[in-house]
């Protein structure tokens, strides 16, 4: 049965084995939708009677205000970018055995330390200004990466519980800061200074900013850090089998606070984005949930990062075509969270969901995400 | 009432009829039939993945046969499940103990079937008065309140039958049970098994892989070869080589002919090493020995007596807290897996799941697993996924690993095939050092032979080989020294040849001193011989 | 005592002990009420990881709760009314209210048991998952049900309130007062915690348990149905994590607001740790969490004044926002120093799947 020459694997196979790899989160996706739909119709009760008209309605605008012109298309673009980041920055994780429920912390870290350092150099040459801005942002949103992979690689304190703690932490500095330390003078609420030369410039006037092709640039460069760099595979050997990576000679406890701290610098990244592409500044009680969405992508995705991609767009274009929803067809956006996590829902049911679809072949790479789990038992790695 | 003061038993005849069981790939039971008589001890004997642990977990409900049914004195029965089994006085020690080692003796032998003093709690009194009871009646002198993990692996093994008598078994299927003790401890169970046989009128099947232990100890054996019934014998009537052939389905040497070894330079020195393990616990003290270039050193001991540490601590997975550790002269105390990697020691580690292997990653990662930062396999911070693969197929081609492709999933391979990846990767380079812990553990007889040739021309290539092992009979037949672990201590040197089996399982039991424990073992056993 | 304050920089701690001392009998029920939904959130917690399952949707589950047996308690008082009874304030809208906030955390349970011991899903993923559902639900039903009808409500339950002579007597009369003049939930917490506790450890039920959480295949070698078991202690366990819903909206503030459990669900888990997974010891985790928390609002009612000269000016200089941060930091701090010492129920977090997928 040996075989003498293994031909690398050919094209055709390579994209049927991709599009086996979309069936089941495709299949997430429609029913995430349907389920959505027959909530939507239940909530035509509160009219008075069942309007069968409401879900095709509500789905239309949504769909009309994330593609029906050229603006919703940008703003679909826009809306998807700081997904990207924040779905990579999950995946990442997810790759070296880590769930990183923290990208929304890293994120407020990084539009923090953006809108600061951002107000601080308004006042430099953009060619200065800008990347001391991002970089802050990117810095920030590290440091609070490696505070739960360092707490876990030396203490062994799993990174679901203290990430979290982690994101509060961050709202409660945050709070303490614009009201503080960093709150600018001359304005009728706190908030950070105007950014000047660090705002990013756009494209043709478009809400198209320079973050979204950052975040666009990322995804072919995580994707070869993971799949073509000795870095990557020391990673994956690390979420695999953390054992074998130590009797390999690989360190895991560096493994497991460097991937953190990239994904908290990925995580600040987007929030640097929000800040220096979008608002222009940060307030005291700024709000986002795009680290929660993050997890959502990245698991749609199933951590690689062109499927990251897809699924940011994806949901970038529920953000972006909500609004329009919610005047058109009076449905709250809150709905958008309930289709994410029904989408989820699919998504985790992958085995029964196979098995409807009689779907064969091999499950795709399930330990991968499989793994994170086993180790919240146990202590250090 | 029988002298252990237990009620006898009325075992009864039991069939195992056309039995065929298919998981994805193979096929492990190929229309069984197998037979139990009353009150006998039937071996059943295969190699390893033979299907003999499909076939009992089939019996004892754990798994669902495709085809076949089980009859009891001549009645059709269906198990679906360990409940329905021990419903019908069938217990099972398993090869892999079944215990929960933070729970108590007392906890783990009850769990199950539990008296209650009312519907909701634990009548404990009661529950620790049978358990002594059963106890003292063996001569097995437990306390009821020792947590399970605390206990030698002997003394688990005691439990588990403990176990089986507690339910009043009169059906007792033992997996492997020898496999982790020391011939004197594999005495002791056998008189256990013989008088529960011939006193209670207990049936009891023996699977092994062990030929003079199935002649030892059997009335009847059956041989299983990849998953059909190709034999039964009479022990009275066969003998090793017989056997041997039955269960392999070719002629085997029974021994590996290892030849003369000629060792020179002193390459790996251990001079008063000692390891804490994870809980900081001292479970080597200062552990001295070294092995030359050109021999085989091998380490016995039962399981769980500081070798793994201390394995673990010659290849820098883990600290000394004291002591030195020198490789050709050069002091790797404290060297990294990396560092001893370059210096040209290869590991062979005892679990292969656990360290050896990626089970999620192809053969190709895993066969540069130890090498991938280095040239040519990777230049600089970029991976060269053609010297990968190129250096793949000839480690496969060249150790004869079965496998579709270089890129499928290791998880994928036979537990032989895997360990010949480990081995490739470990063997196949310039060494001084080969450290193996457990290779064969697990493994048919043709990857035994395979692994075991590979060794033996890697001795004779120059390198030190040291050889870690609880098979007594592996150590014995590969080494040309043999050190003995007891409780975190080297007991004994002893040069191979003319080495006693005897005095090394004894060695292994007491550490060569008689210590208070080791007394009272003794005098259990003098009390079950007259 | 101003001797030993006036040690330069040992003063201060000393100080600060004083302080600690002082204040305490004062947020002491505060402390209790607010440990209540903690120490519900980490029984969920135990009553799943102890049969090896862990559960990151408290959080979600709790939240549900809490929606549910405000909406539901909400829509029979406006439909049915009903007057309190006794000195608990216990009416028909609000006893109904608790039943809907505990059928629903049991619902979710029943899907968390299904994605983690039928499906095999990743366990935190499927608590994740409750956590968005749960979060984007309740949101979305806020906006459809509850803000356009903002008259909704059943208020809440009352504390129980000790005579006079009681809570005067020394010592004992201030544990009475801490413990017991509280509503019904927090009240029963108590309860709940010693019955756990003793189950746990001394019942059939709690062996099983122990042994389904710890080595599964064991448990199924002696016969005992280790799915059953897992999914029934899964499945009760929402009914904690439900009454920790309920004590929010219907004992604590008589409102529901977004994502009102800011993080107590996974606080409780860091209890379950620090508590060893023994019930008692979580409830002391939860306590000690809530104090962290009861703290901050201690410091702002009654500031350490003239007796605590140095401490008084270095709390001031404290921004109030690190006093709101507090539990989270000695969340963090206490699973960093107590984790790796700590053992988990060797079994959490795997999917148990009997013999023979290998041959």
């Amino acid at each position: 049965m040996t075989t003498k020459n293994p031909a690398p694997r050919s094209r055709p196979t390579l994209i049927r084995r991709n599009l086996q790899l979309a069936i089941v989160p495709a299949a997430a996706v429609v029913g995430g939708f349907l389920v959505g739909g027959v909530i939507i119709l239940i909530s035509s009760l509160a009219n008075g009677a069942l309007d069968f008209g409401l879900p095709f309605n509500a789905y239309g605008s949504l769909f009309q205000g994330a593609f029906g012109s050229l603006r919703g298309i940008l703003f679909t673009i826009v809306s998807a970018t700081p997904l990207i980041l924040g779905g990579m920055a999950v995946g990442l994780g997810f790759k070296a055995g880590l769930f990183n429920i923290g990208a929304q912390g890293q994120f407020l870290m990084g539009a923090l330390g953006a809108a600061a350092v951002g107000a601080y150099v308004a006042g430099a040459p953009a060619i200065v200004a800008i990347p001391a801005a991002i970089l802050a942002g990117a810095l920030f949103g590290a440091s609070w990466g490696f505070i739960p992979g360092a707490l876990k690689a030396w203490t062994g304190a799993h990174e679901v519980v203290t990430t979290i703690m982690l994101n509060f932490i961050a709202g409660a500095l945050i709070g303490y800061l614009i009201t503080g330390p960093l709150e600018a003078p001359g304005f009728s609420f706190s908030r950070t200074g105007a950014l000047g030369n660090a705002e990013l410039p756009t494209l043709f006037g478009t809400s198209i900013h320079l973050g979204v092709f950052i975040a666009f640039f990322l995804v072919p460069v995580v994707w070869w850090i993971l799949w073509r760099s000795t870095l990557g595979f020391e990673i994956r050997t690390v979420g695999a089998n953390p054992d074998a990576a130590r009797y390999a000679g690989m360190h895991p406890a560096l493994i497991t606070i460097l991937t953190m701290s990239l994904c908290g610098l990925l995580a600040g990244l987007a929030g640097a984005g929000q800040i220096l592409g979008i608002s222009h500044f940060m307030n005291a009680s700024y709000g986002t949930s795009i680290g929660f969405d993050s997890i959502s992508v990245a698991l749609l995705g199933r951590a690689h990062p062109v499927g990251i991609m897809l699924a940011a767009l994806l949901f970038g274009a529920l953000r972006a075509g909500s609004g329009l929803m919610q005047i058109q067809a009076g449905i709250p956006v809150e709905i958008i969270d309930v289709i994410q996590a029904m989408v989820l829902l699919f998504l985790a049911a992958d085995v029964m969901l196979r098995r409807f679809l009689r779907v064969r072949g091999p499950s795709i790479e399930p330990d991968e995400l499989a793994t994170v789990s086993k180790t919240y038992g146990s202590g250090t790695i | 009432m029988s002298e252990t003061g237990l009620p006898a038993v009325r075992a009864p005849s039991l069939e195992m009829r056309g039995v065929t069981k298919r998981y994805p790939g193979v096929l492990a039971n190929d229309g069984i039939d197998f037979e139990v008589k009353p009150g006998e001890i039937h071996a059943l004997l295969g190699e390893n993945g033979a299907g003999k642990s499909t076939l009992m977990n089939i019996l004892y409900g754990l798994a669902e046969p495709d085809e076949g049914e089980i009859l009891m004195d001549g009645h059709p029965v269906t198990i679906h499940s360990p409940a329905d089994a021990i419903a019908r006085g069938i217990s099972m020690v398993h090869q892999h103990f079944m215990l929960v080692p933070v729970l108590s003796v007392a906890e783990n032998i009850l769990l199950g079937d539990e008296p209650m003093a009312n519907p909701v709690f634990l009548d404990r009194r009661a529950a620790h008065a049978r358990i002594r009871e059963l106890g003292t009646n063996f001569g097995f002198d437990i306390d009821p309140d020792a947590k399970v993990g605390s206990l030698s692996v002997g003394w688990q093994q005691r439990v588990e039958i403990l176990k089986a008598l507690y339910r009043n078994a009169s059906i007792l299927v033992l997996d492997e049970p020898t496999a982790v003790l020391t011939p004197q401890e594999t005495r002791e169970i056998f008189a256990v098994l013989r008088q529960l046989s011939s006193e209670l009128g207990t049936s009891i099947v023996f699977i092994s892989h062990k030929l003079y232990e199935v002649l030892d100890i059997a009335d009847r054996i059956t041989v299983i070869r990849r998953g059909k019934v190709v034999g039964e014998r009479i022990p009275a009537e066969t003998n090793e080589d017989d056997l041997a052939q039955l269960m392999v389905g070719r002629e085997v040497q029974l021994t590996a002919n290892r030849g003369e070894s000629k060792p020179t330079d002193v390459m790996l020195v251990a001079d008063g090493v000692r390891v804490a393990d994870d809980r900081g616990r001292e479970v080597v003290h200062g552990v001295t020995f070294e092995v030359r270039a050109g021999e085989i050193f091998g380490i016995a001991g039962v399981a769980g007596n500081g070798q793994d540490e201390l394995v673990e601590t010659i290849t820098g997975l883990r600290k000394t807290t004291a002591g030195r550790v020198t490789l050709n002269g050069r002091d790797i105390t404290a060297a990294t897996p990396r560092d001893l990697h370059e210096q040209g020691v290869g590991f062979v580690p005892a679990d292969r799941h656990r360290f050896g292997l990626v089970l999620t990653f192809p053969i190709t990662d895993n066969i540069v697993l130890t090498d991938y930062h280095a040239e040519p396999y990777s230049r600089g911070l970029v991976r060269n996924d053609d010297a990968i693969r190129a250096r793949a197929q000839e480690c496969v081609t060249e150790f004869d690993v079965r496998t579709p492709s270089i890129t499928v999933n290791a998880g994928t391979l036979s537990g032989g095939n895997q360990q010949k990846v480990v081995v490739a990767r470990e063997l196949d380079r310039e060494l001084k050092l080969l450290v193996l812990d457990q290779p064969t553990r697990g493994l048919d007889v043709g990857s035994i032979e395979f692994i075991h040739g590979r060794m033996i021309e890697s001795r004779n290539a120059g390198t030190a080989v040291l050889l870690i092992s609880a098979e007594l009979d592996e150590v014995l037949e590969l080494s040309d020294r043999i050190g003995v672990m007891y409780r975190g201590e080297l007991v004994a040197v002893v040069d191979a040849r003319g080495a006693d089996k005897e005095d090394i399982g004894l060695l292994m039991a007491t550490g060569g001193r008689i210590s208070p424990e080791a007394t009272r073992v003794m005098s259990a056993e003098l009390e079950q011989v007259s | 005592m101003d001797v030993v304050y006036s040690i330069p920089v040992i003063g201060v701690i000393f100080q600060f002990i004083g302080y600690v001392i002082d204040v305490t009998p004062g947020i002491a029920p505060i402390v209790v009420g607010l440990a209540a939904p903690i120490a519900l959130g980490s029984l969920c917690g135990i009553m799943n990881e102890r049969s090896g399952i862990v559960n990151i949707g408290i959080e979600g589950m709790m939240l549900s709760g809490a929606f549910a047996g405000f909406l539901a308690a909400g829509l029979f008082q406006q439909a049915f009314g009903g007057e309190g009874w006794g000195p608990l304030g216990i009416t028909p809208a609000l006893l109904v209210g608790v039943l809907a906030a505990v059928a629903t955390a049991m619902v979710l349970s029943a899907l968390h048991a299904w994605l983690s011991i039928t499906v095999a899903a990743d366990q935190i993923i499927s608590g994740v998952i409750i956590n968005v559902a749960a979060l984007g639900l309740t949101g979305y039903l806020n906006r459809l049900l509850i803000s356009p009808n903002p008259r909704l409500g059943a208020g809440t339950f009352s504390s129980f309130r000790l005579p006079g002579e009681v809570s005067d007597f020394p010592v004992v009369g201030w544990l009475l007062e801490m413990f017991v003049e509280q509503g019904p939930i927090a009240m029963s917490v108590i309860l709940l915690v010693v019955m756990l506790q003793i189950l746990l450890f001394r019942s059939r039920w709690g062996l099983r348990t122990r042994a389904v959480g710890e080595h599964p295949r064991a448990a199924d070698t002696v016969g005992i149905n280790v799915i059953r078991l897992r999914y029934r202690n899964v499945i009760v366990g929402g009914i904690f994590a439900g009454l920790a819903g309920a004590y929010l909206t219907l004992e604590g503030t008589g409102s529901f607001q977004n994502n009102m459990t800011a993080g107590r669900g996974f606080i409780a888990l860091a209890a379950v740790i620090f508590g060893r997974w023994t019930p008692i010891g979580a409830w002391g985790a939860a306590l000690l969490f809530a104090f962290s928390g009861a703290f901050g609002q201690a410091v702002r009612i009654r500031p350490p004044g003239e007796a605590y000269p140095d401490l008084g000016t270095i709390m001031s200089a404290i921004p109030s926002q690190v006093y709101g941060a507090l539990p989270y930091i000695v969340t963090i701090v206490i699973l960093a120093g107590v984790v790796g010492r700590s053992l988990a129920p060797a079994a959490v977090g795997r999917p148990y799947q009997k013999e023979g997928k290998t041959a």
